[in-house]
């Protein structure tokens, strides 16, 4: 019963979109189990809020280790849910948006979640940076081109880029920097990345089709 | 905590507080708000640096700011999904006075399964949703398989048919372009190599390189047959293609990051420092 059921769920389910894809009256059916999916898809963000809580009130009542960070976390936590659910702070009440321009949900996104968001990604540039250094060695061929690619789309988006090649003639202006990496973009590039979708979407099919018939089960968990 | 720290956390507070006072006095004649206003501001360039701190090491400024991310972000998106999710298009469905109460236009059925009336199909998802809250608990925990497998059979039912249809015949379709474009003669063919007027030179090149650049990188791709000889070969054009494409993508995402920091430096020395202008 823990393992039939959930397969002939999935079969069932995953049966039934494929099939109404062929029959016209069922076609909306895809729109009907696309909004049963986000509206699970909230409950889910609840399950891991709710885990999120278990896992940090536990390091909080334990006086675990770095129990002073988790309880950074859950004052954020519920700091964030409290002016959300309840739209405290919103110039619009009930009725408006959550998102409201001047809102508290909204300025607590823009000066929290935004500064902490882009910033953590931002980081990344540095350390990018000295991947950089490691992947950009010409040690053989496969790198010198990735080298020269990378390099070439880099220099092509700044101006400086511009200005090393705008000496080019207007009719070999295929050779100036800005539009070379244009046609690499369009070119090679297209090409690499269309391989790799076919791929991909080959991947996808295969491994659908594996988890209706019930061959992959991993999502599952292990047989106990 | 050491010493250290404390004359750390005691200067950064005095830092913190200068800085509200100051900022807030610098919008005193722009905004009604500027006492709120500005503790925002210096809250927002204190997250930056403290995750900024990283750089020089692991330490508790940033600590502070990545526990403080994981909290709020959280919650936003469970905010976000309940007031979008369900009061936006669960509710309106479901029950006219809930949706007197969130004041939320109600919705007659458009998407209504056939075989249940309009409002008890859409308590479906609301038991699976319920069942899948399940997972916390540690005996009913098991239950929560039958949501998840609701998930994971639409999410294959749907996808199977779409990558099917945009990531692979759409791709394979748009590979077979014509190799001789346009054909206006050896002499146009050699003159006109210009690239924004579309050059007979360059179109034919783009398409010929994207031709045999997707063959050569599905050949690379395709693990049945020993990459020797002209497959061999035909694999070794794919690395190359594949090698341009990562370059790209690198330098892409090189790109992104620099121009996130550089957002993040002239928050900091413009709304924050008023540095430059």
């Amino acid at each position: 019963m823990r393992r039939q059921v959930p397969l002939i769920i999935t079969f069932f389910i995953g049966a039934l979109l494929v099939i109404s894809v062929f029959i016209p009256p069922m076609v909306s059916l895809k729109e009907t189990f696309t909004l049963y999916f986000d509206i699970i898809a909230v409950f889910a963000f609840f399950l891991g809020g709710g885990n999120l809580l278990r896992v940090h009130l536990g390091k909080l009542y334990g006086k675990k280790q770095d129990w002073g960070f988790s309880l950074v976390t859950v004052a954020g936590f519920a700091m964030m849910l409290i002016v959300g659910l309840f739209k405290i702070g919103n110039p619009g009440g009930i009725a408006a948006s959550i998102t409201a321009e001047g809102s508290l949900f909204q300025k607590l996104f823009e000066y929290i979640m935004v500064p902490l968001g882009s910033t953590m990604y931002a980081l990344l540039a540095f350390f990018v940076a000295s991947a950089s250094y490691r992947a950009f060695r010409a040690k053989n061929r496969e790198a010198t081109i990735l080298l020269i690619g990378a390099f070439i789309i880099l220099l092509g988006r700044t101006p400086f880029g511009m200005m090393l090649t705008s000496w080019i003639p207007e009719q070999l202006s295929i050779l100036q920097i800005p539009n070379l990496a244009i046609w690499i973009m369009n070119g090679p590039n297209l090409a690499g990345q269309r391989a790799i979708m076919i791929g991909i979407g080959l991947g996808v099919v295969s491994m659908s089709i594996r988890i209706l018939l019930g061959i992959e089960r991993s999502y599952l968990g292990e047989d106990k | 905590m050491s010493r250290t720290m404390i004359i750390l956390l005691a200067l950064v507070a005095i830092v913190f507080a200068v800085s509200w006072a100051a900022k807030s006095a610098s919008l005193d004649d722009q905004y009604d708000d500027y006492i709120s206003r500005g503790f925002l501001i210096t809250l927002a360039a204190f997250l930056t640096l403290s995750i900024l701190s990283f750089l020089y090491k692991d330490n508790p400024f940033y600590k502070f700011a990545e526990h403080l991310f994981v909290g709020v972000s959280a919650a936003y998106w469970m905010s976000l999904g309940f007031w979008s999710t369900i009061v936006g298009n669960l509710i309106p469905r479901l029950s006219v006075t809930l949706s007197a109460f969130f004041k939320v236009p109600h919705i007659e059925d458009e998407y209504a399964l056939y075989i249940l009336p309009d409002k008890v199909s859409y308590f479906i998802p609301v038991v699976l949703g319920i069942l899948l809250l399940m997972r916390l608990s540690k005996k009913a925990g098991w239950i929560s398989s039958w949501p998840l497998a609701f998930i994971v059979g639409t999410t294959a039912g749907l996808n199977l048919v779409r990558y099917l249809r945009s990531d692979f015949i759409e791709q394979v379709s748009s590979t077979f372009v014509p190799l001789l474009v346009d054909w206006q003669g050896t002499g146009r063919f050699f003159s006109d190599f210009n690239l924004y007027a579309y050059g007979q030179f360059v179109t034919m090149l783009g398409n010929w390189v994207i031709f045999i650049g997707v063959l050569c990188g599905l050949v690379y791709f395709f693990f049945s047959k020993e990459h020797k000889g002209i497959f061999g070969g035909a694999s070794r054009v794919g690395i190359w293609v594949l090698m341009i494409t990562f370059g790209a993508s690198f330098g892409y995402t090189v790109m992104g990051r620099i121009s996130l920091l550089v957002g993040r430096l002239t928050f900091l020395f413009h709304d924050w420092l008023e540095l430059i202008g």
